[in-house]
């Protein structure tokens, strides 16, 4: 992706490894193996009630598993010698990934598919298929999906906004440090502190500062909380609020790497900034701004912070994200099983949703220089 | 002697009103922005020193229309008179902070650590693992960005129960670390990008060791990429907010957490919400304003090429 074949750090040197050390190395990996699997292989007789060790939880499992990691970083290095130096970069994060990620994930598919109450003593009960009928008329999920729909929609004016900040704060102005922090902000504020700031003391209908604002101009009994519309609609602007300054500072970086001689050419020839803005500098800008949006669509899908903590979805279902709504369906009800397998569902749509959306983007990627 | 050459025109000299609108209509909305980039932040400070009546009143400026009170500050246990008294609340507020600290800190370390390396051996070594490739191994990596958290919060919750890692500080670090591991490795990458492949060349020839090359020379060149990549790891992983609240109760819950757990129960005491809202953000606040540089070089990172 970044680097080319040709840049790539080449070193050629000849390793003498001795057959005692290959067989060292080997015998470390496969040893460490062998007691990974043993460990898992107990804990799954102690688990069943075949027999009885005494574990109290499957702790030494994680410990075999790290000893086996270890074991196997130091292999490389012992079996191929300076290739095993390099692989030694990327094995730790490579391992790091799979054991959080990819094993969950599978674990994941087998919640998916049971109905398991974490309060009630039966534990998990295999299910099959009652999960997808489930959700197939659960209107709340649907809803949530739509939702996400109008959320991700949201992303088009903070882009306008984004980009029409980052134009300002690229022309000749003083104070631009200051403007700078100013604008970064939000973005660093925890999302529990604004909702509870902005959300929850702002947006109080008697006695914060936004209600008497609208009061004073006119609106009788500001609620922004009773309406589906409302409510959506000031969620997606505090979620804007706090992203705007991401999408603003990548498209200010993108103005910024423009060459000044586009602009002076375009001058010379008598140009109108509205023309100048419209065939240089956005066109210049396209893959910039398709990077910061495609970046912010994957933010946006994690959205729920803000939601869980000032609307909790409400009013009846208005705001719920799809994160929001797993939220709550596993605090009220405690159904990890049905909760996963919507988890699931969505992590599926997303995948492709995005994989459609990389493909296009590529296209336009593309430079029209 | 000093004869002057160019001399500025009558219509050079003159008022130009289009100029000056245009600088006014500039300033204007900077500052519009600003004020509502900063406002609520105001409005959280001067909320901790209020009593009942001026929050009802709706007063805006101290000294001006209400006297600051240490209210906030009191009900933390963090004001002048009630420092050095006996305090539960201040202990459980020093409790979560520490908890978020600590967490936020050593993840980000880790991230930091792991994803530099990774970087670095995806920017200049040719790996082949099976039919994975670099730019595989790159997007395999990238593309945990995409995973929601939601995906793995209930599996893990399960998981967490089993190992007896539910409510402890190591298990949310190994998540906050993932969580932010895509980030980092997208950052550093770019920065390892930059830097030339003949340095490491001419270190090697000169007999240093790779994984010395790479500790010496190569790591402090890319310092101002590291420092970014854990400034931003260190604000996401101090916000965060949700696999918290799943997967902590009551040891190693963290402040985000304890924010939350407050603001159904606190009524008209605003000023002690305002107070915790104040503490939860306030050192994000510090580093944004001190290391803004870093943040904006991290965050344009990709952005462009």
């Amino acid at each position: 992706m970044s680097a080319s074949e040709g840049n790539y750090l080449h070193i050629v040197m000849p390793d003498q490894i001795s057959d005692t050390r290959r067989n060292f190395g080997r015998f470390i990996i496969w040893g460490s193996a062998a007691v990974l699997i043993l460990t898992v292989l107990l804990q799954s007789l102690d688990q069943s009630n075949f027999l009885s060790f005494g574990f109290e939880n499957w702790r030494p499992t994680l410990y075999a598993y790290l000893f086996w990691a270890f074991s196997l970083c130091l292999g490389q290095v012992i079996l191929y010698g300076e290739q095993g130096k390099r692989r030694l970069f990327i094995l730790p994060a490579v391992l790091f990934v799979i054991s959080v990620v990819i094993f969950p994930l599978i674990f994941a598919l087998g919640i998916a598919f049971s109905s398991w109450n974490l309060s009630s003593p039966d534990g998990r009960q295999f299910n099959g298929l009652a999960n997808v009928y489930q959700m197939w008329s659960d209107p709340f999920y649907w809803n949530a999906l739509k939702n996400m729909i109008y959320y991700t929609l949201a992303i088009l004016f903070e882009y306008i906004i984004a980009f029409s900040l980052a134009l300002l704060l690229n022309t000749q102005i003083r104070a631009r440090k200051f403007f700078r922090v100013a604008f970064l902000m939000p973005l660093m504020l925890s999302p529990v502190a604004v909702s509870w700031m902005i959300g929850k003391s702002m947006l109080e209908a008697r006695f914060g500062p936004i209600s008497r604002l609208a009061r004073e101009l006119g609106w009788e009994n500001p609620s922004f909380f009773g309406s589906h519309e409302m409510a959506r609609a000031v969620i997606m602007m505090m979620d804007a609020w706090t992203f705007i300054p991401l999408m603003m500072i990548m498209i200010l970086a993108g103005l910024q790497a423009i060459p000044k001689e586009m602009h002076e050419a375009a001058d010379v020839d008598g140009a109108p900034p509205w023309k100048k803005f419209w065939e240089i500098t956005f066109p210049l800008m396209l893959p910039v701004s398709i990077t910061a949006i495609l970046i912010r669509i994957i933010f946006k899908l994690k959205l729920a912070d803000i939601i869980i903590n000032v609307t909790s979805g409400g009013p009846g279902g208005a705001t719920d994200s799809v994160t929001s709504f797993i939220f709550r369906e596993y605090r009220d009800r405690s159904n990890v099983g049905y909760g996963t397998f919507l988890a699931i569902f969505y992590l599926i749509i997303i995948v492709i949703l995005m994989t459609i959306l990389i493909k296009i983007a590529d296209k336009w990627m593309r430079p029209r220089y | 002697m000093n004869k002057q050459i160019f001399h500025d025109t009558a219509q050079d000299l003159s008022f130009k009103p289009n100029w000056f609108f245009n600088r006014f209509l500039i300033y204007g909305v900077l500052i519009i922005w600003a004020f509502i980039c900063l406002f609520p932040i105001y409005w959280t400070i001067t909320t901790t020193f209020k009593a009942a009546p001026d929050v009802m009143k709706g007063n805006i400026v101290p000294w001006w229309d209400f006297t600051p009170k240490w209210l906030g500050l009191k009900s933390l246990g963090l004001s002048p008179n009630t420092i050095f008294v006996e305090n539960t609340v201040r202990e459980e507020f020093l409790k979560r902070f520490w908890n978020s600290t600590i967490i936020a800190f050593s993840s980000s370390t880790i991230a930091v650590a792991l994803g530099s390396c990774t970087a670095y051996g995806l920017s200049r070594f040719s790996y082949r693992f099976g039919f994975m490739r670099n730019s595989d191994i790159s997007f395999f990596f990238l593309s945990q960005l995409i995973l929601p958290p939601v995906v793995l919060a209930l599996p893990f919750l399960v998981l967490y129960k089993e190992l007896a890692l539910l409510d402890t500080r190591i298990g949310l670090i190994a998540l906050y670390t993932l969580t932010v591991l895509p980030i980092v490795i997208w950052i550093m990458r770019d920065q390892f990008g930059s830097i030339p492949v003949e340095l490491e060349e001419a270190a090697l020839v000169d007999g240093l060791s790779l994984w010395k090359a790479f500790g010496t020379i190569i790591l402090p060149i890319a310092l101002p990429g590291i420092i970014a990549a854990f400034i931003i790891s260190l604000v996401l992983t101090w916000n965060e907010y949700f696999f918290a609240a799943l997967l902590t109760s009551s040891h190693a819950k963290t402040l985000p957490v304890m924010v939350a757990s407050q603001t159904g129960s606190q009524g008209i005491a605003w000023w002690s919400m305002a107070a915790l809202s104040f503490a939860a953000i306030l050192p994000l606040v510090i580093i944004g304003i001190i290391l803004e540089k870093f943040i904006i070089k991290g965050m344009a990172a990709g952005a462009v090429k």
